[in-house]
């Protein structure tokens, strides 16, 4: 679990995030939504370290992160995987070293476990036989799942993707987002995913927060939504509606 | 004050990156590779340009020599030094400072922007030391070869074009570069090239890191890289010369 607290977070005088507080929850899909420039990708980095808020915590699990010493960071680190918008592949790197990267860095496996291990991967995400392919030689939904597969390549225990499947047709979409959801629940992952396709949503959330202008302006499961009597929130629902 | 403030930054760059890799064999593999692509890379236009530079000194100062009572074979030992102390070294610099320089400000710059080095952080890797020690310390090994090989290159290039223009005999040539040797020389000259290749990959590394934005900045920070690190070049080509040779 992963438990935010009273965070804030202003660039020169923006006010991006506004005392924000939200839990997310072990071997659940957790859902950040809300509107484009509302604050989800900059709450994001913020629970991965890349950003440091003026005040509040973040919690793994009970390590409090921003009050660690950079070793103890780079434990919860480990435990960290992240799926980024444009995916960040490394470009020099072919599709299985991508997914080697972490284990030859933070394991002691040999290279034949490496690749079994990678092997595993992306055959989790069904990517096969592309093992030899550069980045920018593969299309944009198979970029997504080699970063899902780098992601898992060691087991995190927190996942977070941002924006998983934007710009992906439907149906690969619905792929990707049934890989997330099935190894969230496989792993007893804390899955953490900000997006703005509410089919997502409505296919695999479980937990939902939404962001209005730096602020939590409403948390639930996904059947409280079209319940709620948040005017912000079903304005975002129904303008998503089709 | 804005120099100051990059003076500083710099510095703490420098501090990252100087930390113990994560695993050695990876870090040496990663030193073996950026050693052989900076070298396989720029052997051919460094032989080009010292032989052309030693070439064309031994014209000027033949030039120079004529009608003079001076004997001949001075033009060799002029060569020999005016190449040693300075063309070699200063000008391998100033070319590499171009193409390495740039090169290595362009793929630390496009890791910055399109988020390969946050992926590297989060992961929990230091990515200042992960993406540049590795390219500093090949840089320093590979570019002082080059500079030895260009200061070669560049008295057989003179030596050749004495001959081809008529100005001075092979031998005459030979016996000038024999005389009045001064091996001090050749350990300032490569005291110059150490101090070069840092300056060169340290500024460009620092300059990719810092990259903020897209294609266009990392253009800039290429760019940056080539002007700062050709003037570091410069400053400490004077810087040296005082404290060594006088
Ligand atoms: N490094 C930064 N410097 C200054 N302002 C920033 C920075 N990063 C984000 N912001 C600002 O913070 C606000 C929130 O940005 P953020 O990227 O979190 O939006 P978002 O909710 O993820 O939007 P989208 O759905 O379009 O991705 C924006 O107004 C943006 O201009
Ligand atoms: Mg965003």
């Amino acid at each position: 679990m992963i438990i935010v607290e009273n965070v804030n977070k202003t660039f020169g005088n923006k006010h991006v995030l506004k005392d924000f507080s939200a839990k997310f929850y072990k071997g659940k899909c957790n859902f950040i939504i809300g509107a484009s420039g509302g604050g989800k990708s900059v709450l994001m980095k913020c629970m991965v370290g890349l950003i440091t808020p003026e005040t509040g915590s973040i919690t793994f699990d009970d390590r409090d992160f921003l009050k660690l010493n950079y070793k103890e960071k780079i434990n919860v680190r480990k435990d960290i995987g992240m799926l980024f918008q444009n995916t960040a592949l490394f470009d020099s790197l072919s599709v299985e070293e991508n997914v080697a990267f972490p284990l030859r860095m933070f394991t002691t496996f040999t290279e034949e476990e490496i690749s079994d291990r990678v092997n595993f991967c992306l055959s989790r995400v069904n990517l096969i036989n592309l093992n030899k392919f550069a980045p920018s030689n593969i299309s944009g939904g198979q970029k997504k799942r080699v970063g899902i597969a780098r992601a898992i390549a060691l087991n995190p225990k927190y996942l977070f993707c941002d924006e998983p499947n934007s710009g992906l047709d439907p149906l690969t979409s619905r792929l990707i987002d049934e890989l997330i959801k099935d190894i969230t629940i496989e792993y007893q992952i804390t899955t953490i995913i900000n997006t703005h396709d509410m089919k997502s949503l409505f296919v695999m959330g479980d937990n939902i927060v939404f962001i209005h202008q730096g602020n939590k302006w409403w948390e639930g499961e996904k059947e409280g939504i079209r319940s709620s009597e948040n005017n912000e929130l079903l304005a975002f629902m129904e303008a998503s509606e089709f | 004050m804005k120099f100051l403030q990059n003076f500083g930054e710099y510095i703490l760059f420098l501090k990252a990156v100087f930390t113990k890799p994560e695993k050695l064999k990876i870090f040496r593999q990663q030193i073996i590779t950026e050693s052989y692509n900076i070298g396989n890379s720029s052997y051919g236009i460094i032989a080009l340009i010292s032989t052309f530079i030693g070439a064309v000194s031994t014209i000027q100062i033949g030039y120079q020599f004529e009608g003079s009572l001076l004997p001949d074979y001075l033009i060799g030992r002029i060569v020999r030094d005016s190449n040693i102390l300075e063309f070699a070294p200063t000008i391998t610099a100033l070319v590499l400072g171009g193409k390495v320089g740039s090169s290595i400000a362009s793929e630390i710059g496009t890791m910055k922007v399109t988020e390969q080095i946050d992926a590297l952080e989060i992961m929990g890797i230091n990515a200042a030391s992960h993406t540049s020690f590795a390219k500093i310390i090949g840089g320093v090994i590979t570019i002082p070869m080059l500079v030895l090989y260009a200061m070669i290159l560049s008295l057989v290039g003179g030596a050749v074009s004495g001959w081809l223009s008529g100005i001075i005999s092979v031998e005459g040539f030979v016996k000038g570069l024999r005389t009045g040797f001064v091996g001090y020389n050749v350990v300032f000259a490569m005291t110059k090239a150490y101090t070069f290749s840092f300056i060169i990959t340290s500024i460009s590394a620092f300059q990719g890191f810092r990259t903020v934005g897209g294609a266009l900045e990392v253009g800039e920070s290429s760019t940056n890289a080539v002007v700062y690190s050709c003037i570091g070049i410069i400053f400490f080509d004077f810087i040296l010369s005082q404290l060594m040779l006088f």
